[in-house]
C-alpha cells in the first residue's frame, strides 16, 4: 500500500516534470525556430552577474537568466484590481493545463522485481473524458486575467479569448469521437496499446490511418485552444498589448506563458497518443522487435522501455515543433473569421467525420 | 479511510457552498460554485460513477458556470452592499437562515434516521462510460431522443431572445 | 479502479504546490518599492489617463456564444458512450443518433441562418 503510494507519487512528480521540462525546451525551440524563419540569430546571451561568468554558452544563459528575471520582478498589481482574483487567474490558467497530463501514458509498463508498473499516473477508463474535462476548465484562467486586471483592454481579450477557446473545444471534442469509435474505448493507455497493433502485417496501426480528417480537425482546433498564431488575437499582441494578460508582471506573466506552451505540450500529447501511436514504436513489442516477414529480434526490457519513452517524447515535441513553425508562418485570423472557421466549418466537418465513421464501420460489420 | 475521506470532502464541499451563498462578490460567489460542482465529481468518483464525474465537470463546471461567469462580467454585476435594503432586506435575510438551518436540521434527521447503510456491491464497469451507454440507448432511447428537441428549443430561445434588441 | 484516482489526487496536489508556488514566486522574490508611485498602480492604456468604468456593457454575441456552446457540449457528451458501443447497436443505433445530430443540425442551420454566428 505504502510502496503503491510512494511509486504514484513518483509517477505524478515525473510527468509534472516532464510537463515542465518540455515547456522549458519549446521556449528554447521557439527562440532559435523562430530566428530560423526570420533569418536571424536570436537570442544568444545573458548577463549574469555582471559578467561573473567568464564562458558565454549562448542560449543557455538567456534560459538561466530568463526565469531569473521573471521572478524577481516586481509584482505590479493594479492598484483598482482584486487582489484574491488577480492571484487566482494565472493559477487557474495553468493547473489544468498540467494536471491533464496524469492521464496520458508515456510508456508501457515498467516490470521491476515482481511489480508492474504503468507508465501512466492514473489509468482511467474514462481517460479522454478526463483530459476534455481539464480542458475546459482551462477557460478560467483566461477570463479570469481580463477581468481581474479591471482593465477594459484586459476583459475584452479576456471575454474574446475565451469566446475562442469555448468554441473550438467542441470541435475538439467531436474530432476526437472519431478515435474513440475508431478504438472502442475511452482508456488512453488502451488506445496506446491498440495502436501496436498492424495492419496487413506491415503497416503499424496508428489512429492518423484510421481517423485522418479527425486529426485534422483536432490539431487545428487544439492550436486555436492555445491561442497562438494565426488564432492568437485575445493576445493581440498589437492591438491590446497582451490583450488579457497585459496587467501582469513577473512570474505572474511567466505562469501564462508557461501555461501557454504546457498547452502546446498538451495538446500535442493527446494528438500522439490517439493519432500517432503514442508511445508505440513501430514493430516494438514489449519483449523485442518483430518485423514483418517474420524476423524477431529480442531485446531486453529496459531498453525497449527507454526506446517507448523517447519515442514518446519524440513525436511530442515533433508536433508541438510543428506548431511554433505554424506561428511564424501564418497571418493572424480576424476575430469573425476566427468564430467562423470554429463553428461553421470545422463543427460540421467534425460531426460528418462522426457519421461517416459510424456508417463505414457498422456498414462493414467489423472494427 | 474511506469515510475520512468522504468526511473531508463533505466539509470541503459545505464550506465552498456556504461561500456561494454568503460571499458578496458575484464573481467569487460563482467561482466558489465551480469548485463545489468540482467536489460534487469528486464525491461522484467515491461513488464509482466515473462517467457522470467526468462529465460534471466536463458540461456543469466547465460549460454552464462559463456561462455565469460571462454573464456576471458581461452585466458588470456588482458586489453586494452589506448596508443596503433596509428592514425589508434584514427580513428577508433572517427568514432566509432561519428556512436554510431548519432544512439542514431535517435532513440530517432524517439521515441519523436510516442509519448506516452499506454501499451495494456494485459490478466491475459499473459507472463505466460504456455501462451508461448500454442502458442509455436502449432503455432510455426515447428520453434521449427527447433531449435533443429540448437542446433545438433551447437554441432557438437563446437567439430569439438575444436577437431582440438588434432586430 | 478507484485507486487510480489516487494518482490524480497526488497529480492534483503537486501540480497546485508548483503552480502556488510559481505564481508567488515575484510576489515574494520581487522587489519591493519603498513609496508606490501613483502611475504604476494604473492601467496600461498607452499613456492615456483611464476614461470610464472599465466594465462597460459588451455585445450580446458573447453571451450567445456560451449558450451555444453549452448545447453543443451536451451534444458531444450524448454522442462518446454512443461511441463506445454503437457497435453493438448496428443499424437502428445508427438511425438514433442520426437523428439526434440531425435535430441538433437544424439548431445549427438555424443559428447560422440568423446571422448569430456573425461578427463577434
Amino acid at each position: 500500500m505504502l510502496a503503491d503510494l510512494a511509486i504514484s507519487t513518483v509517477k505524478a512528480l515525473v510527468v509534472l516534470m516532464t510537463v515542465l521540462s518540455l515547456s522549458a525546451a519549446l521556449l528554447w525551440v521557439e527562440r532559435k525556430g523562430s530566428a530560423l524563419i526570420q533569418d536571424r540569430i536570436g537570442a544568444n546571451r545573458a548577463n549574469i552577474f555582471g559578467g561573473l561568468l567568464p564562458f558565454n554558452l549562448g542560449l543557455v544563459n538567456t534560459l538561466v537568466a530568463d526565469p531569473i528575471k521573471m521572478f524577481t520582478k516586481e509584482d505590479v498589481v493594479p492598484v483598482s484590481a482584486d487582489k484574491v482574483l488577480h492571484f487566482l487567474a494565472p493559477c487557474l490558467a495553468v493547473f489544468p493545463v498540467i494536471v491533464t497530463f496524469a492521464a496520458i501514458p508515456l510508456g508501457d509498463v515498467l516490470v521491476i522485481g515482481d511489480r508492474t508498473i504503468n507508465l501512466q499516473v492514473a489509468d482511467l477508463n474514462v481517460g479522454i473524458l478526463y483530459v476534455l474535462a481539464m480542458s475546459s476548465l482551462g477557460v478560467y484562467g483566461v477570463v479570469l486575467a481580463g477581468w481581474a486586471s479591471n482593465s477594459r483592454w484586459a476583459l475584452l481579450g479576456g471575454i474574446r479569448g475565451s469566446a475562442q477557446m469555448i468554441s473550438y473545444e467542441i470541435a475538439m471534442g467531436l474530432a476526437l469521437i472519431g478515435a474513440v469509435m475508431a478504438f472502442g474505448t475511452l482508456d488512453l493507455q488502451a488506445i496506446a496499446r491498440a495502436q501496436g497493433e498492424t495492419i496487413a502485417g506491415v503497416i503499424p496501426a496508428w489512429g492518423i490511418l484510421y481517423q485522418p480528417l479527425a486529426f485534422l480537425i483536432f490539431l487545428i482546433a487544439g492550436i486555436a485552444e492555445t491561442k497562438r498564431v494565426p488564432f492568437d488575437l485575445p493576445e493581440g499582441e498589437s492591438e491590446l498589448t497582451s490583450g488579457f494578460f497585459t496587467e501582469y508582471s513577473g512570474s505572474k506573466q511567466a505562469a501564462f506563458m508557461l501555461g501557454d506552451f504546457a498547452e502546446i505540450i498538451v495538446v500535442s500529447g493527446l494528438a500522439t497518443t490517439l493519432f500517432l501511436g503514442a508511445w508505440q514504436v513501430p514493430f516494438l513489442a514489449r519483449d523485442g522487435w518483430h518485423f514483418p516477414g517474420g524476423i524477431s529480434l529480442a531485446m531486453p526490457h529496459l531498453a525497449v522501455v527507454v526506446l517507448q519513452l523517447v519515442s514518446f517524447v519524440v513525436k511530442v515535441l515533433i508536433l508541438s515543433s510543428f506548431q511554433i513553425l505554424v506561428r511564424w508562418s501564418l497571418p493572424r485570423y480576424r476575430y469573425d473569421q476566427l468564430m467562423n472557421l470554429g463553428w461553421k466549418s470545422l463543427l460540421p466537418l467534425a460531426l460528418l467525420n462522426v457519421m461517416v465513421t459510424g456508417t463505414i464501420i457498422v456498414l462493414l460489420g467489423r472494427s | 479511510m474511506g469515510t475520512v475521506a468522504f468526511a473531508l470532502l463533505a466539509f470541503l464541499v459545505l464550506a465552498s457552498a456556504l461561500t456561494v451563498v454568503l460571499h458578496p462578490n458575484p464573481v467569487k460567489s460563482a467561482l466558489a460554485l465551480v469548485l463545489t460542482l468540482f467536489l460534487l465529481a469528486v464525491t461522484f468518483v467515491l461513488l464509482e460513477a466515473h462517467m457522470i464525474a467526468a462529465l460534471q465537470v466536463l458540461v456543469y463546471a466547465g460549460a454552464i458556470m462559463v456561462l455565469f461567469l460571462f454573464v456576471i462580467m458581461l452585466l458588470n454585476l456588482q458586489t453586494e452592499d452589506p448596508e443596503a435594503g433596509g428592514p425589508a432586506r434584514t427580513g428577508l435575510r433572517v427568514a432566509a437562515w432561519v428556512g436554510g438551518v431548519a432544512l439542514a436540521a431535517q435532513l440530517v434527521r432524517l439521515a441519523l434516521g436510516r442509519g448506516a447503510v452499506a454501499p451495494a456491491p456494485t459490478s466491475p464497469g459499473f459507472g463505466g462510460a460504456e455501462a451508461v451507454a448500454r442502458s442509455l440507448y436502449t432503455d432510455f432511447l426515447f428520453p434521449f431522443e427527447l433531449t435533443s428537441l429540448l437542446l433545438l428549443v433551447a437554441v432557438i430561445g437563446a437567439v430569439i431572445l438575444a436577437q431582440r434588441r438588434v432586430r | 479502479m478507484l485507486d487510480q484516482y489516487i494518482g490524480v489526487l497526488l497529480t492534483f496536489g503537486l501540480g497546485a504546490v508548483i503552480v502556488v508556488a510559481m505564481v508567488s514566486g515575484s510576489m515574494l522574490l520581487g522587489e519591493r518599492r519603498r513609496r508606490q508611485y501613483e502611475v504604476m498602480g494604473e492601467i496600461f492604456e498607452c499613456g492615456n489617463p483611464s476614461t470610464g468604468p472599465a466594465r462597460g456593457r459588451f455585445s450580446v454575441q458573447f453571451y450567445l456564444v456560451a449558450i451555444l456552446f453549452i448545447v453543443f457540449d451536451v451534444e458531444v457528451v450524448f454522442m462518446y458512450p454512443w461511441a463506445l458501443v454503437f457497435r453493438a447497436l448496428g443499424v437502428p443505433g445508427l438511425i438514433e443518433m442520426g437523428i439526434f445530430i440531425a435535430v441538433l443540425g437544424i439548431g445549427l442551420g438555424y443559428v447560422w441562418k440568423r446571422g448569430a454566428l456573425e461578427w463577434n
